[in-house]
């Protein structure tokens, strides 16, 4: 299982990945600049601040070479995971549905949350719905919005990945929804972040679901 | 031709950061302001100002959470 994550001009949380996804597999550094994605199984699309969040969060990163290929991989069925501002450059680029607006506290925040399992997508393979995860989340712009009927359609397909758990929904996100995949399941984006959990030493190792349950569907 | 866009968030969306300047208001003594919301003004010089609701469309707005404006 290899994995590559995607390192764009603000990423900051690209290390961590590679280390999650040591625990599974092997991974690799894609530059946003490369339109070779050097042959790999899953795609990360990390967190930070890529193109320094100018004009609105994710909107340029959607343009770096890398992502005509990303989309492509995406279309056939190729397993991608936003993380934070990963999930705010899917959601630009139109890999996935709604908008992340920003928190209605108007601050940044970081804090641990627990999360419960909804919809059964390939990036929550190994969970069931229902299962409990708590991993941390930190970020500005994580409200998750789109329009009711939008809402009720991913709420219908089952393409709401996770929910915070009520009393964690700090950000005010639509229905408490904190990540959501595309109608296939194979591209999700969530704004918590399971990379910074695979290990007890920091709190939780529960984000290795995430990344587990990708071998389990490239397997 | 020099080209400005107004962009704001739609109607309906939460704007927490027009809430919060709608709130600090009265506290430095100017009472009777409501709906207060914040966007954005974009000057850019354009040879073909035909081209700019699509650049709304496709970069300077999200057109599922901003309305844009072009004002010339």
């Amino acid at each position: 299982m290899r994995f590559g994550v995607i390192q764009f001009p603000g990423s900051c949380d690209e290390r961590d990945a590679l280390h999650a996804v040591s625990k599974v597999g092997d991974g690799v550094l894609l530059w946003h600049r490369d339109r070779d994605l050097q042959g790999v199984d899953a795609i990360i699309v990390p967190g930070g601040f890529s193109y320094g969040d100018y004009l609105r969060a994710g909107a340029l990163a959607r343009f770096s070479p890398i992502m005509a290929e990303v989309e492509r991989f995406a279309a056939h069925g190729g397993l991608v995971l936003g993380i934070c501002n990963g999930f705010q450059v899917l959601c630009e680029a139109g890999l996935l549905p709604g908008a992340l607006l920003p928190n209605t506290s108007l601050r940044f925040e970081c804090r641990q949350v627990e999360l419960e399992v909804v919809g059964r997508t390939k990036w929550t393979a190994a969970c069931e719905p229902g299962d409990r995860l708590s991993i941390p989340a930190k970020h500005q712009t994580g409200r998750f919005w789109a329009p009711d009927p939008v809402l009720d359609e991913l709420e219908a397909n089952g393409q709401v990945a996770v929910r915070y758990v009520a009393g964690h929904a700090f950000n005010g996100a639509a229905r408490e929804i904190a990540g959501v995949s595309n109608h296939a399941g194979n591209v999700v984006g969530l704004m918590p972040h399971p990379e910074h959990a695979v290990d007890p030493l920091t709190g939780s190792a529960d984000g290795l679901k995430l990344f587990e349950s990708a071998a389990l569907v490239a397997a | 031709m020099r080209a400005r866009v107004l962009i704001r968030p739609k109607a309906g969306i939460l704007d927490p950061q027009g809430q919060a300047v709608e709130r600090a208001l009265p506290a430095l003594g100017f009472g009777g302001v409501r709906n207060v919301h914040i966007g954005r003004l974009v000057e850019l010089d354009v040879e073909d100002p035909s081209q700019l609701p699509a650049m709304c469309e496709q970069l300077l707005a999200n057109p599922l959470v901003e309305d844009y404006e072009i004002v010339g």
